[in-house]
């Protein structure tokens, strides 16, 4: 990576606002204002391009260890910051799990190696992801890791009372539980979306009223007991009506949605191609206008990529048989540019918060989400709205090309990131 | 018509081909000349992951009978049940110069995915919980034969429809062709979206027997039991069995039809199933004569399928 530390960001737009400058110096934002003296600066031409704080990525799967077939921890990383992220949290669910202070730290020794965002390690709830016995929260939370997120994502803590006692429990140190809502019983050898498209394509359906059951428990449960609770992907218009009722109650909850159930819906499995096969799976067009109002009006408060890499084999199946999961780093940004902004739903203050700032309050990674302003560190994405690019899965920095957009024409490219003054991308080339 | 996937994909005009295709040849088949050369040098596969010897033989009747050479690719014992995936057979078949590939899996959806790797037409001999589309042009072509019509022919199907693709292409197909098709069966075996499919849904029987020209038993599996889709074999049989008293309801010249293989004592009685007005033994006939019919359409190619 490049040892220039003072770099000169020129007439880049501030959250999609006017043009100014902005001089990033030893890892801060060291002055912001139009027309500033370059000295020696490296000089980046931003005319045109949007500033962003750095992207922060609430759930993403990085595979490492275990499967370093599908991504590492550095191609990962890679790919975070391609997408203009700065930091991502790492799930849980590698092989061994992470449920120790042990594979946390190694985790997070890792991405600081690879030094292309900041990897944060989220905690699994439960020993090996059992869903019966609680992992030691506490020493995560207080190794070198921080663990601030704990989630057995990829499983739902599904017993009542063991979601309780986690939610309880993490409150000594901060902690959120992050739920990925799917009642088990009701989801057995689920396929895609129950509905009218799985009933004619004899695939077993995943019921809405599955995922939005869980989250009416844990939102009462977090309520009762006074705890943080965070809802991975939400994926259904239920969901959110619940969410936003959560709320208006007074409950500390927060929730996530993905790019790709903000755009793709549950017809495409009519191909039976296991690229559009996801957990939980791409629901219809109403839920996905549901899930864009939500992100608008904040009861959902957050875009998470669950980027899920898979080799190509995993995919090259029949449907049944493939892994659930696509990547998203790559692509994110731009889903959510057509998604959101260019449907006029949100502007990029907006989108500032929803994919950066709440993000990183709700992970509680202090030096990052931070506005663009002289002293704050210099996490800054430049994005090229008006740019469009045919998404091209061999192009992907990923280790994995499992993208659903193949093919697809997408708005948007991510020019340049910075990680503390440092970039990781410029000229839209990994640095 | 490139492959045969699903009996949604045929047109009205393309299953009354083959329909038409498969009575020609069945007057040929009656005739003493048993072989036709029409499929003289085609290579026809049988590629069967799950154990169905009677759709199996059927096919390979069918392909023989017009002189295709088969090759039997069943999963038990090939490289296939040492994991091969669905993707490198597909590109042994390839290799192979397979004409045509017939496939019967496990996973709805499968005979979709073969399309995309082999060049050579796919036949879906059944996937998964998904369709069975030789399985509906039969029943269509056994019900014209005894009914002389299927327009306005009012088709009674019975049991698991949830899980049954036999249900779900004869549902498309019998729409296509102007049936009017009710389905009959417990809330619990039938899709939440029932409603959106083209036909008509009762839970009751007895009451939909005596307004039916024809009426399909399916096949409900025991493990359904365990699942909790109905509370016993006792009490389905009570409720959706076609016993004698059942059968009685029926208008005098309706059929009792049966996609096998049965459970006698379950769906159906063993007096019902051995009706001279039950079409069973007649539907695996039909079998042979509406898959060369489809073999014929998909791999002939222009001359004349009886070739004379
Ligand atoms: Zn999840």
């Amino acid at each position: 990576m490049s040892q220039t530390t003072t770099y000169l960001l020129r007439g880049a737009r501030l959250l999609g606002g006017h043009p100014t400058d902005l001089l990033l110096r030893d890892g801060v934002v060291a002055a912001v204002g139009a027309g500033l003296d370059a000295g020696d600066a490296r000089v980046v031409d931003a005319e045109g391009l949007i500033a962003l704080p750095g992207l922060v990525d609430l759930h993403t799967h990085l595979r490492e260890p275990g499967r370093e077939d599908a991504e590492t921890v550095a191609s990962g990383a890679r790919a975070a910051a391609m997408g203009g992220y700065t930091a991502v949290h790492a799930m849980a669910n590698t092989d061994p799990v992470a449920d120790t202070a042990g594979v946390v730290e190694q985790v997070w020794r890792l991405g600081r190696d690879a030094g292309y965002c900041d990897v944060q390690p989220v905690g699994a709830v439960t020993q090996n992801l059992d869903g019966a016995h609680l992992a030691e929260l506490g020493a995560m939370a207080d190794s070198i890791a921080g663990v601030r997120v704990f989630s057995d994502d990829g499983k739902c803590v599904s017993d009542a009372l063991l979601m309780r006692r986690a939610l309880e429990y993490v409150k000594a140190f901060d902690g959120v539980i992050a739920q990925h809502a799917q009642e088990p019983r009701l989801t057995e050898h689920a396929q895609m979306n129950e509905g009218v498209v799985s009933d004619r394509l004899g695939l077993a359906g995943w019921p809405a009223v599955a995922e939005e059951a869980i989250i009416a428990r844990d939102c009462l449960l977090a309520e009762h007991v006074g705890s943080r609770l965070h809802i991975c992907h939400v994926s259904t218009k239920g969901s959110v009506q619940i969410i936003r009722w959560a709320k208006s109650r007074g409950c500390d909850v927060t929730a996530e949605v993905t790019p790709h159930h903000l755009l793709l819906t549950d017809d495409l499995a009519e191909s039976y191609d296991p690229i559009y096969k996801v957990n939980p799976p791409l629901r219809t067009a109403e839920d996905v206008r549901a899930l864009r109002e939500g992100l608008a009006d904040g009861t959902i408060d957050c875009v998470a990529t669950d980027h899920a890499p898979h080799p190509i084999e995993a995919k090259e199946t029949e449907w049944s048989n493939a892994a659930m999961g696509m990547i998203g780093l790559e692509t994110a940004l731009s889903v959510v540019q057509h998604a959101m902004v260019d449907t006029g739903l949100l502007d990029w203050a907006g989108v500032a918060e929803r994919m950066s700032a709440a993000p990183a309050r709700i992970g509680r990674l202090g030096g990052h989400g931070r506005p663009l302003a002289v002293g704050e560190p210099a996490n800054v994405t430049l994005y090229d709205a008006d740019a469009t690019r045919e998404v091209d899965p061999t192009a992907m920095v990923s280790k994995s090309a499992n993208t659903p957009y193949r093919g697809m024409r997408l708005p948007g490219r991510v020019v340049a990131t910075f990680l503390r003054g440092v970039p990781t991308v410029l000229d839209g080339k990994i640095q | 018509m490139r492959h045969l996937l699903s009996a949604g994909d045929l047109s009205r005009d393309e299953a009354l081909l083959i329909l038409d295709t498969a009575r020609e040849l069945a007057q040929v088949s009656g005739r003493s000349v048993k072989k036709l050369p029409t499929l003289r040098g085609r290579t026809v596969v049988n590629l069967f992951y799950e154990d169905s010897t009677r759709t199996r033989i059927s096919f390979e009747a069918a392909a023989k009978r017009m002189s295709a050479d088969v090759i039997n690719f069943s999963a038990k014992g090939s490289s296939v049940s040492k994991g091969e995936s669905l993707k490198d057979t597909a590109l042994t078949l390839q290799a192979m110069g397979a004409d045509g590939v017939v496939i019967r899996h496990s996973s709805s959806g499968a005979a979709r995915r073969l399309a995309g790797w082999v060049d050579g037409a796919v036949l879906n001999a059944g996937d998964g919980t998904h369709e069975h589309p030789t399985q509906a042009l039969l029943d269509a072509y056994t019900m014209r034969e005894r009914m002389g019509r299927l327009e306005g022919l009012r088709v009674a199907i019975v049991g698991d429809i949830l899980h049954s693709r036999v249900a779900r292409s004869n549902v498309l197909l019998l729409s296509t062709l102007g049936a009017e098709v009710t389905l009959v069966a417990p809330p619990t075996l039938l899709p939440v979206s029932v409603g959106a499919w083209p036909c008509a849904v009762s839970y009751d029987l007895d009451e939909v027997l005596p307004k039916s020209d024809v009426v399909m038993m399916l096949r409900v599996q025991a493990e359904r039991m365990q699942a909790a889709f109905f509370p016993s074999a006792r009490e389905y049989s009570r409720r959706y069995g076609l016993d004698r008293d059942r059968f009685a309801r029926l208008p005098d010249d309706a059929i009792v039809m049966h996609p096998g293989p049965m459970i006698r004592g379950m769906e159906i009685s063993a007096e019902v199933a051995d009706s001279p007005r039950s079409t069973i033994t007649e539907q695996v006939t039909n079998g042979v004569s509406v898959r060369m019919a489809v073999l014929y359409l998909l791999l002939g190619g222009s001359e004349s399928a009886i070739g004379n």
